[in-house]
């Protein structure tokens, strides 16, 4: 395997998916060019690149395509396996990173989705509902995996905490347009300060978008949503 | 040096291809003490994945059959965020999810390795692995489940059925020239899709359009180890016929 092939990432700088390879290669101080898609608009290149799920990120590393943000960031980590490890050594940390990992793409990424755009209040309040459910539980993992370190990942970023930190920028918006606070210092004090030690980090800060930003992205996105929607 | 294999595994009823005793085949010496045990249910096929792991790589392990509709206190202790089978618990440490079990075996026992060497080819493993849970499994479950809608998700589950066979790419198993991560985690599709298609009238695997998934799925079910820990067809229709009216009253 030649690390030495040129690394490209497409993606998106809105996309909590798409900062996830970005970070695991700053991590391992490995040099790519981002590849930027359109929001609404994926581009031949994309369709090309990932024709099963047409769905960023992608990360391309010489002659390979590799999909899927969570399986690009455990193959940079295998890859450039000398740098700082992103996943833990030890097989039992590594099962109990991937399975709160997918925890937050199969529970709470669904539920912060729905709390946003569910239609109907109804729908929105049972997706915060459960967006607080999975922090409570996210909570306690932080507790049990950092064993009083910064991170999950323990001293060192790690693949739990790109998984969930990624979602930061958007639960900001998700507390901006609902009025509440989801990370707290009563309920989550933990998480607080994970987060502020999350967005902090140079492999983080240059590719975290600015809550401001993002809100426009969401009021875009409702707008093409509209207007791709069926005449009622 | 003398070697023989021990495998304990205790069961209660229902799992008949499991029986209560001691099977003897080869003994590791000097193997640590280990105890693993996998709590399961006899008809779940993400249970019977963690089987064929384990008995791929020859673990010890005992069997601990869950009544689902009376989850344990043992069951909700170990797995109190999803409160599902299958988990393996190793040296008292509990792990959810089947396919993570099934990394975290071949990452502890390195003999008959499940996952590949080389990083690119894990991903493509992981990444078809996910596809058929997300995109086929997940069908054929809405295939069975949802009254009206049944030939509409079929037909969704054979696009996406015809797409995982690509991954086959020419080799006798998912895996190449032996059994792998992607042919354990598919493998349950080849005795699954065939009752749903009898229970719910769809075709799923399609002789016409998917005839190499075919031939894997008939190699694959044939293997000794993997054949040994199917459960009765039999069981598993009457079983499933049972599942299938209490889904399909649910979603009316």
């Amino acid at each position: 395997m030649a690390k030495s092939e040129a690394v490209k990432v497409v993606g998106a700088w809105s996309s909590p998916f798409a900062m996830r390879p970005l970070i695991a290669l700053k991590i391992k101080s490995v040099e790519y060019e981002c590849l930027e898609e359109e929001i609404g608009c994926k581009s031949k290149f994309l369709l090309k690149s990932n024709p099963i799920h047409k769905k960023i990120p992608v990360l391309i590393h010489g002659d390979k395509l590799v999909c899927e943000s969570l399986i690009i960031v455990e193959y940079i980590d295998e890859v450039w396996s000398s740098a700082p490890s992103i996943l833990p050594s030890d097989p039992y940390d590594r099962a109990i990173a991937k399975f709160w990992a997918a925890f937050v793409d199969d529970k709470f990424y669904p539920s912060m989705k729905e709390s946003n755009t569910g239609v109907g209040e109804e729908a929105k309040k049972a997706g915060l509902e459960k967006m607080v459910d999975g922090l409570a539980l996210l909570e306690d993992a932080y507790v049990k995996c950092s064993k009083g370190k910064p991170f999950f990942g323990g001293n060192q970023l790690g693949y739990l905490d790109i998984a969930l930190g990624c979602f930061l920028g958007w639960l900001r918006v998700t507390e901006k347009s609902l009025q509440t606070k989801l990370l707290d210092e009563a309920k989550t004090p933990g998480l607080v300060n994970w987060a502020e030690s999350f967005c902090a980090h140079p492999a983080v800060k240059d590719v975290m978008p600015q809550t401001d930003q993002l809100i426009e992205v969401s009021k875009t996105v409702a707008k093409l949503r509209a207007a791709s929607a069926p005449p009622k | 040096m003398m070697r023989r294999r021990v495998e304990i595994v205790c069961s209660h009823a229902y799992y008949s291809c499991i029986k209560i005793g001691i099977y003897t085949t080869w003994w590791k010496a000097g193997m640590a003490e280990e105890s693993v045990k996998l709590l399961g249910y006899w008809a779940s096929p993400f249970a019977l994945r963690v089987h064929w792991a384990l008995k791929l790589k020859g673990v010890l392990y005992e069997y601990m059959e869950e009544d689902l509709p009376n989850k344990s206190t043992l069951l909700l202790r170990y797995n109190p965020v999803h409160k599902k089978i299958p988990v393996l618990v190793h040296n008292d440490k509990p792990l959810a999810e089947s396919l993570l079990i099934i990394e975290y075996i071949d990452e502890v026992w390195k003999q008959n390795p499940l996952l590949p060497d080389d990083p690119y080819e894990r991903a493509k493993a992981r990444f078809w692995v996910k596809f058929f849970d997300e995109k086929c499994a997940s069908e054929i479950m809405a295939a069975f489940s949802s009254k009206g809608k049944e030939q509409e998700k079929a037909a969704i589950a054979r696009e996406n059925l015809k797409t995982l066979e690509s991954a086959l790419q020419g080799k006798p198993f998912f895996g190449g020239e032996t059994i792998g991560f992607l042919d354990i985690a598919v493998g349950w599709i080849g005795i699954w899709a065939r009752i749903v298609e009898e229970i719910v009238d769809v075709n799923l695997i399609d002789a016409e359009t998917m005839p190499l998934l075919i031939d894997w799925s008939k190699k694959f079910l044939e293997v000794p180890i993997i054949k040994a820990s199917i459960p009765p067809w039999d069981k598993l229709l009457e079983h499933n016929k049972g599942f299938h009216k209490i889904l399909t009253v649910a979603s009316t």
